[in-house]
C-alpha cells in the first residue's frame, strides 16, 4: 500500500464517526494498541518533551526502509501516533521526507499539530521527517 | 459604587449579561471553566469597546480638540474607578500596564534599581512563571539572592519557613495573594505585616484575587498590588499596578517615551510626575477605559452574594469530585476560592481536557505556567476548573458527568 493509500484508507476509517466522542473512542483504542517503544529506548535523546504531554520516538533504518516506534504518557496523543506510524512505517527515506500528511485535517486531528497545542506531535512529525532525511545524507 | 444600589444577584440574568456563554462548541453548549485563564466579558465592556472605536477614538492627554478631551476625561475617570475599587488613597497610584506580568516586570526593572548586591528577594513556591521570573532576571543581574517560602501538602505556605527566611536583607517579598493552580487563598494581611516587621516592601500578584474578593490596599498596607484586567471581566492587553506614592515616586521610569516626560533637551530630560511617569507612549486606551467599565459593572453587583454563589459551586465540585473513584483533589487549603485542580489515577490531564473539551468544557490542563509547583507535587499537571460569579451547579452536573463519561473511555 502506498503513504496515500493508506491516508486515504485512514481517511474511510474517520468518516463513519460524525460523533466527536466516538473518534476519540477510536483514537484511544488505537493509543492503547500502540506497540510500544522498549522502555531502554526512552532515553532523554528520544524524547520530545510537549508543554503537556512527552513522546518518545525511535527511528531504525533497515533494508532502504525507515521503521519507528513511539510513546507518550497521554493516550490521546499515543493513539495520534499510531496514525502517523501506521502511515509512515516501513516506507523509504524518500517517500517520507516528501510526504504531505493531509489525513491529519481530513478526520479533524489539525489541532493537535498546532504549533501551540504543545503536545510534542508536530515535534514528532518533524522528528520523524529528520530522521528520513538524515539518512538520505 | 457604594452609593449605588445593589442588584440582586441572581445567576440566569448575570449570564445573559455574557454573550459568549450563550455560544456552542461541536454542538455542545459551552460551559466555560476556565475562568482562571481569562473571564469573558459583559456585554456592557463590549459595548464601551465598539462605542469608543467607533465614535469616540482620539489619543489622550494631548489633543487641544473635543474628541481628544472626551478620551483624556474617560481614561482618567477609568483611572478613579480602579481607585475606588481597591481603594487606593491617590489616584496617581494606580499605573496603567499591560497586564499583571507587565506589572511585575515594571517593579522588578524600576524597584530593582534600588536594590545592591547582596539584598534578598521572597517569593513563594506557588507562584505563576510570571512572578518568579522577572525576579530570577533581576536577581542575576543586580547579584541578588531569591529565597523561596516552601508549600505544604495541603497547598498552603509554609509561614513559620517564611519567617525563617526573612532577615534584614530582605528587600521585597512577591508573593501572589489566591495560587492559580490550587486555588489556596494566602494569608497576605500577615506576609505583609512580617515583612514590613523586617523592614521589606510587598508586591502581592493580585492576578487571580481582584475578581473574586474585595481588595483594599490600604487595609492590606502592600506596597505594590497588580492584576489584569482581562481576568476581571475588562480587555485583554492591560493591566494596573497599584504602588505606594512614597515607594512610586522613589523608584526611576519604567521605559522612555512619550507622555512620561516633563521636558526633553539633548543635555537633560526631566519625567513626569506620577503616574505619567511610568506611562511611555500612548497606552492601551479601550483598555484603560473599558476595566474602569468592568470593574463598575463588578461594583454594582451585590458582592457578598457573589462571594456565597462562589464557595458553594467551590464546595460542591470538590465534594462531588472526591466521590469519583481515582479523583486526588491538588490543592486542599482551608482557605481556597474558585479554583479545583486534579488528577485521575492512571490518566494523564492531558487526554481528559482533551475529552472535556469534545463535551462542550473548557478546562485547563497542564502545569498552569506553575512548573515548580507542579515539581514540587510530583505531578506533570492537573486538570484545573476555575469559575467566575456566572457558573452555575447545573453546569458542574453536567461537566461531572462528561468527566466520568472521559474516565470510562481511558480506563
Amino acid at each position: 500500500m502506498t503513504i496515500e493509500e493508506k491516508q486515504q484508507e485512514i481517511i474511510d476509517d474517520f468518516a463513519i464517526y460524525d460523533d466527536w466522542m466516538d473518534k476519540y473512542e477510536y483514537i484511544i483504542e488505537l493509543g492503547k494498541d500502540l506497540p510500544l517503544i522498549e522502555e531502554s529506548k526512552k532515553t532523554d535523546d528520544r524524547l520530545i518533551e510537549g508543554c503537556q504531554s512527552r513522546v518518545w520516538v525511535a527511528s531504525e533504518f533497515n533494508n532502504g526502509k525507515m521503521h519507528f516506534t513511539a510513546d507518550s504518557d497521554a493516550i490521546i496523543t499515543k493513539g495520534i501516533i499510531a496514525l502517523l506510524i501506521r502511515v509512515l512505517d516501513g516506507e523509504t527515506p524518500e517517500n517520507i521526507a516528501k510526504t504531505d500528511l493531509h489525513f491529519i485535517p481530513a478526520i479533524g486531528l489539525q489541532e493537535h499539530l498546532s504549533p501551540t497545542r504543545a503536545n510534542g506531535l508536530l515535534s514528532m512529525v518533524k522528528r520523524l521527517k529528520i530522521a528520513a532525511l538524515e539518512v538520505l545524507k | 459604587m457604594t452609593t449605588q444600589e445593589k442588584i440582586t444577584f441572581n445567576v440566569e440574568e448575570i449570564r445573559k449579561q455574557f454573550p459568549a456563554l450563550h455560544r456552542e462548541v461541536y454542538g455542545k453548549p459551552l460551559i466555560y471553566f476556565d475562568n482562571g485563564a481569562t473571564s469573558q466579558k459583559p456585554q456592557i465592556v463590549i459595548d464601551t469597546i465598539n462605542r469608543y472605536y467607533t465614535s469616540e477614538n482620539a489619543n489622550i492627554h494631548r489633543g487641544v480638540h473635543f474628541l481628544s478631551q472626551q478620551a483624556t476625561d474617560a481614561y482618567e475617570e477609568a483611572r478613579r474607578i480602579v481607585q475606588r475599587f481597591i481603594h487606593a488613597q491617590h489616584e496617581h497610584e494606580v499605573i496603567f500596564t499591560k497586564g499583571t506580568t507587565d506589572g511585575i516586570n515594571l517593579v522588578a526593572s524600576c524597584f530593582g534599581e534600588l536594590l545592591t548586591a547582596g539584598d534578598e528577594v521572597i517569593i513563594s513556591g506557588m507562584e505563576h512563571h510570571s512572578n518568579i521570573v522577572p525576579w530570577q532576571m533581576l536577581c542575576e543581574r543586580k547579584k541578588l539572592k531569591l529565597k523561596v517560602i516552601p508549600v505544604l501538602d495541603n497547598g498552603e505556605l509554609d509561614l513559620e519557613a517564611f519567617e525563617q527566611l526573612l532577615s534584614e536583607a530582605t528587600k521585597l517579598v512577591a508573593v501572589t495573594h489566591i495560587s492559580n493552580t490550587l486555588g489556596t487563598i494566602n494569608p497576605v494581611k500577615w506576609i505583609i505585616d512580617k515583612a514590613h516587621t523586617a523592614g521589606a516592601k510587598v508586591l502581592i500578584d493580585g492576578a487571580q484575587s481582584i475578581q473574586h474578593m474585595p481588595i483594599n490596599v490600604q487595609e492590606l498596607d502592600c506596597d505594590f498590588y497588580v492584576f489584569s484586567s482581562h481576568k476581571v471581566f475588562g480587555p485583554t492587553g492591560t493591566g494596573v499596578l497599584y504602588g505606594k506614592e512614597a515607594i512610586l515616586n522613589e523608584m526611576p521610569p519604567y521605559q522612555g517615551g512619550g507622555d512620561m516626560i516633563a521636558k526633553v533637551t539633548f543635555e537633560k530630560t526631566t519625567y513626569n510626575e506620577l503616574p505619567f511617569k511610568f506611562e511611555a507612549g500612548t497606552p492601551h486606551i479601550i483598555g484603560g477605559i473599558a476595566t474602569g467599565t468592568a470593574l463598575h459593572y463588578l461594583s454594582s453587583l451585590d458582592q457578598e452574594a457573589i462571594h456565597g454563589h462562589e464557595t458553594d459551586l467551590l464546595n460542591f465540585t470538590q465534594e462531588r469530585l472526591l466521590e469519583t473513584e481515582g479523583v486526588r483533589i491538588i490543592g486542599t487549603a482551608r482557605e481556597k476560592t474558585s479554583v479545583v485542580s486534579f488528577i485521575v489515577d492512571g490518566i494523564h490531564p492531558f487526554d481528559i481536557g482533551t475529552l472535556l473539551d469534545k463535551q462542550g468544557i473548557a478546562v485547563r490542563t497542564g502545569h498552569h505556567c506553575t512548573q515548580p509547583l507542579m515539581d514540587r507535587f510530583g505531578i506533570p499537571g492537573t486538570v484545573r476548573t476555575s469559575f467566575a460569579f456566572y457558573n452555575t451547579k447545573a453546569e458542574v452536573e453536567v461537566f461531572l458527568k462528561a468527566l466520568n463519561r472521559s474516565i470510562g473511555m481511558l480506563r
